[in-house]
């Protein structure tokens, strides 16, 4: 029966469809795995019983024709859920109760699947290890002590552990690419504006985006149909129809041009990174694309520009968690003021802090100009510079991260060091465009490394055949030994 | 104090003082919902009975822009004759205070809808023309309730999210009174657009009040003061007479001060500082990457343009033709909506003259001496025409008319049936009022042959106790006509 659990979404779904397999069961077995994740500690809220109960619905109506039938999915606690705790992996929404649901999981649900639990996270999305999270650390399956990345660490670990069969994440600065290159999983950031943020604890508003973590490029397709699409409430979600992308799914792509942009080769990159990227291109050429090299130059300004808008962002985004309304509220406190000062000093993490002071900092008069305004130019170029290149290229081939997980407390006294994991991902929300991380590797600890292609705007299905066709021949196996279940 | 027609300058021990007002006008947007959600904006509501959860700011909630407002702002700006900019962006105004749900306001900082433009006003020696340097949208924010509770405060939210136009002027005002005479047009102009419903009581309509003073002559403006947030016009101009002459009083006595924001103590009147610029609020302001920026449409700034109402200086102008009033009568006609409005139906079947005099006259009167609206006026303006008409038709005399008009005044009757009840209808048929004046004459020989003897006033007698004994029912021309033959 644990064998179900390995099972990718598609198999599960086709299962269903055939009716050779109940919700109930399956639901079963992941509540099974999920009961002995004490130690990766990727849920903070387990919705087991919720869950088999919907499943029980579901069994006793199965409604076959939806896309996500009777699948119990578990999503990362930055999306609002109705009558659930929904923590964004900060004491100050510890026991924050929604009674609305966000419109990506609501368009889950619609279609067919329903909630197994909210994932653990870095505080806010802030972070790159999940070692942010008020929640505590979450932990790689692939090895003891290794974080899973971030922030949507606790998706991608109980993903690549079993403990769901899909799920969701958000990505403001490779916080699904990352996370999935660091746990052999698929994760796709999509076009800024695709999926809805409505309902999502925002993080940096110009930069977040919704999108799906599975284990397969064909999972990931089928999820990003079930959860994109147009939403009035969002003033930036982009006005288009519903794309079938996991039937127009396809591995030819041939003729296909493929960007190499030189500034991606990093000094001080591990030489097996090196050897994935060119591996990357060999598969890819196989495939009968065509590799050009490209020039992306500014990108070496995209992790300090990214340092300013995501932070100016949130140090706004977060101003209403101030213990007025809802959430923690300092209980040590005599007036106005001091209900501020403790409620935010004592509900948010150093991270969190730190990126306010950041954000609060470029957007003080005097400094407005200097910082914000030039990142926002800067911003511009990058963007610029990917337009150009598409006028070249389909899409773009680059490693996800500079190296594999790491260990837990390596980076964390270090945030430029911290920072500097998300180099490639960065660029990718700076201009709002996708991209996806497909495993496609290991390093000498056999943990696994991504490869990155990075699509015009909307132009995702292109992305998801490009990775198809590179997951076929690159054939990664992820081989873990369930050590937390011992 | 000044009078109205002089220039108004405070005299100090060192010459005369010019005063430098500039207004920031809050007008609430008349919209059925807020300016971002679609939380309900109706006044009076039980606390945080209309807050959506987009106005309370929780997690995950993002703003929708309103068109309706949106379009009622370019409405406005073309009112105050301004450049529409087809391009505005919103942005956050960032700082804490606990009726600030989202810790920003989102308002429009660089880019503002609406740029500059200008009003002119009557003032008692001539029009000056007022210039509007933008108009911009914003939300409100709630209400922080201190007396409710010794120890804590409530706070309503119900306002959380109304969308307002803040109008900004030049800094082209130069007394308390012209100061009154902007607000009420700005006013009367957003009440024609039906952009604005000005009432000032509910908090429809405020102002912020910059005032600054320098020496009669002087070029170069002085440092201002703010008077934050004043809601009557009465008010505004207790605040700048006392701070001009606060800011004087300082600049005489050799001391010197800085920028700040104060508010108006309506008890004690006078203006008291709230912050210095030393503490001004750095708000942070950068674009809301929530809201895309507003692109308008330009067909859609013409196609309002072209709906555009009447407007009170072009109907002024066309009242001034049509119906050969002077500037004095046509600012009072068209100086609200509803009085022209009034005004217009009276006169589509009355006498221009009656009807501008009635008006102006008794009904003004009685409105003022009730404190109620023309709206709320028991006399309607089909009552009035009525009335006016039973005067031009000779049905009734004028001083018949006065009692009518008292008594509809307070019942609000038809006069025709009044007319009839009180038996007032003029007496008009010559063989009565023969009577009537020959039994006049007979009980008056004396004054009859005093008055053939020469003494031609007591003509004005016998019109009088005719008149009189008639109940003033009687045709004053008929009786003169036909006292002037029995007098030969």
């Amino acid at each position: 029966m644990s064998d179900i659990a390995k099972k990718n979404l598609t198999e599960i779904v086709s299962l269903i469809k055939k009716k050779e397999l109940k919700s109930e069961e399956l639901t079963e077995c992941f509540i099974k795995n999920i009961n002995k994740d004490k130690k990766l500690n990727s849920f903070i809220t387990n919705c087991s019983e919720l869950a088999l109960e919907k499943a029980k619905q579901f069994d006793k109506n199965p409604k076959l024709e939806t896309l996500l039938p009777g699948v119990p999915i578990a999503v990362k606690d930055l999306f609002c859920t109705q009558g659930i705790k929904t923590t964004a992996g900060s004491k100050m929404l510890e026991s924050f109760i929604p009674n609305y649901e966000s419109t990506v999981t609501k368009n889950l649900w619609n279609e067919g699947a329903f909630l197994l639990g909210k994932l653990n996270c870095d505080e806010y999305a802030m972070g790159s290890s999940n070692e942010t999270s008020y929640f505590g650390n979450v932990i790689n399956p692939i090895a003891e002590n290794t974080v899973p990345g971030g922030s949507s660490g606790g998706s991608a670990s109980a993903l690549a552990a079993d403990l769901t069969p899909t799920t969701i994440g958000t990505d403001t600065g490779g916080s699904i690419r990352q996370p999935a290159s660091f746990t052999g999983t698929v994760g796709l950031k999509p076009t800024y504006g695709l999926c809805s943020r409505w309902g999502v604890v925002a993080f940096a508003s110009s930069l977040d985006q919704a999108g799906p973590m599975t284990k397969t490029v064909e999972d990931c397709a089928l999820m990003l149909e079930a959860m994109a699409g147009f939403d009035e409430k969002d003033s930036t979600s982009i006005k288009k129809k519903k794309e079938n992308y996991s039937k127009k799914l396809t591995d030819n792509i041939k003729g296909l041009k493929i960007g190499i942009p030189k500034e991606y080769r990093v000094d001080g990159m591990p030489k097996e990174i090196d050897q994935l990227w060119e591996n990357g291109k060999k598969i890819l050429r196989e495939s009968g694309a065509e590799i050009i090299d490209i020039s992306l130059p500014n990108t070496k300004y995209a992790l300090p520009t990214y340092y300013i808008v995501a932070p100016a962002d949130a140090s706004s985004n977060l101003a209403r968690y101030d213990g007025v309304k809802y959430g923690f509220r300092s209980s040590k406190a005599n007036n106005l003021n001091e209900m501020y000062e403790n409620t935010r000093s004592e509900g948010f993490g150093d991270e969190v802090k730190r990126r306010i002071l950041i954000g609060t900092y470029v957007l003080s008069s005097g400094y407005y100009d200097a910082y914000y305004i030039k990142a926002q130019k800067v911003r511009q170029l990058i963007k610029n510079d990917f337009d150009q290149s598409f006028k070249k290229v389909d899409a773009i081939l680059t490693p996800s991260t500079p190296s594999a997980a790491f260990k837990i407390g390596e980076k964390k006294d270090d945030p430029i060091s911290m920072y500097l994991n998300d180099i490639f991902t960065v660029p990718v929300n700076l201009a709002g465009i996708p991209a996806i991380s497909i495993p496609a590797g290991t390093d000498s600890n056999n943990y696994p490394l991504g490869l990155q292609l990075i699509g015009k705007p909307l132009d995702e299905q292109k992305l998801l055949n490009i990775a198809f066709a590179a997951e076929k021949k690159i054939n990664f196996k992820q081989n873990l030994n369930r050590w937390w279940e011992k | 104090m000044n009078k109205e027609n002089e220039k108004y300058l405070i005299k100090g021990e060192k010459g005369k003082w010019e005063v430098v007002i500039g207004l920031e006008v809050h007008a609430q947007v008349t919209s059925s919902s807020k300016l971002f959600s679609g939380s309900s904006t109706k006044f009076g509501a039980e606390p945080n009975t209309q807050v959506s959860l987009v106005d309370s700011a929780f997690p995950g909630m993002l703003p929708v822009i309103n068109e309706y407002c949106v379009q009622q702002a370019i409405k406005t700006g073309l009112g105050l004759n301004a450049k529409i900019n087809t391009y505005s962006v919103f942005d956050r105004k960032n700082y804490f205070y606990a009726d600030l749900p989202q810790g920003y306001q989102i308002s429009q900082f660089k880019n503002p809808i609406v740029g500059e433009g200008k009003i002119t006003l009557d003032l008692p020696n001539g029009s000056k023309t007022i210039g509007i340097e933008r108009l911009h949208l914003e939300q409100d924010a709630g209400k922080s309730i201190h007396d409710l509770d010794p120890t804590s405060t409530y706070v309503d939210l119900n306002r959380s999210g109304i969308a307002l136009m803040e109008i900004v002027s030049k800094p082209d005002l130069r007394s308390p009174y012209e100061v009154g005479v902007y607000v009420k047009k700005i006013r009367s102009i957003m009440r024609y657009l039906g952009t604005c419903d000005g009432n000032m009581q509910e908090g429809s309509l405020r102002a912020d009040v910059n005032v600054s003073v320098r020496q009669e002559g002087d070029k170069k403006l002085g440092t201002r003061c703010e008077v934050k947030n004043v809601n009557s016009i009465k008010f505004m101009q207790l605040a700048i007479a006392y701070e001009a002459q606060r800011q004087v009083d300082l600049l005489e006595s050799g001391k010197s001060f800085y920028q700040e924001t104060s508010f108006f103590d309506i008890k004690k009147n006078e203006t008291r500082s709230m912050r210095s610029k030393e503490d001004a609020h750095d708000y942070r302001y950068f674009p809301d990457p929530d809201l895309l920026p507003l692109n308008l449409d330009k067909e859609l700034i013409e196609k309002i343009k072209k709906n555009l109402p009447e407007l009170p200086d072009q109907k002024k102008d066309r009242f001034i033709k049509d119906y050969s009033l002077n500037a004095y009568e046509a600012n009072i006609l068209v100086s609200e909506k509803e009085i022209s409005d009034y005004f217009e139906e009276v006169v589509k079947t009355s006498d221009i003259k009656l009807t501008k005099n009635w008006i102006t006259g008794d009904l003004f009167a009685s409105l003022n001496e009730k404190n109620i609206s023309i709206l709320e006026s028991p006399i309607k303006a089909k009552q009035l025409a009525s009335l006016i008409n039973s005067i031009s038709s000779g049905l009734i005399s004028g001083r018949a008319a006065k009692e009518v008009f008292e008594i509809m005044k307070e019942t609000g009757g038809d006069p025709i049936k009044i007319i009839e009840e009180k038996n007032l209808k003029q007496k008009s048929d010559p063989k009565e009022l023969e009577d009537l004046i020959d039994k006049i004459l007979q009980a008056n020989k004396d004054k009859v042959s005093q008055y053939k003897s020469g003494k031609d006033k007591l003509f004005g007698f016998f019109v009088g106790q005719t008149i009189k004994i008639s109940g003033g029912t009687a045709n004053p021309q008929l009786v003169n006509n036909i006292l002037k033959n029995k007098l030969k």
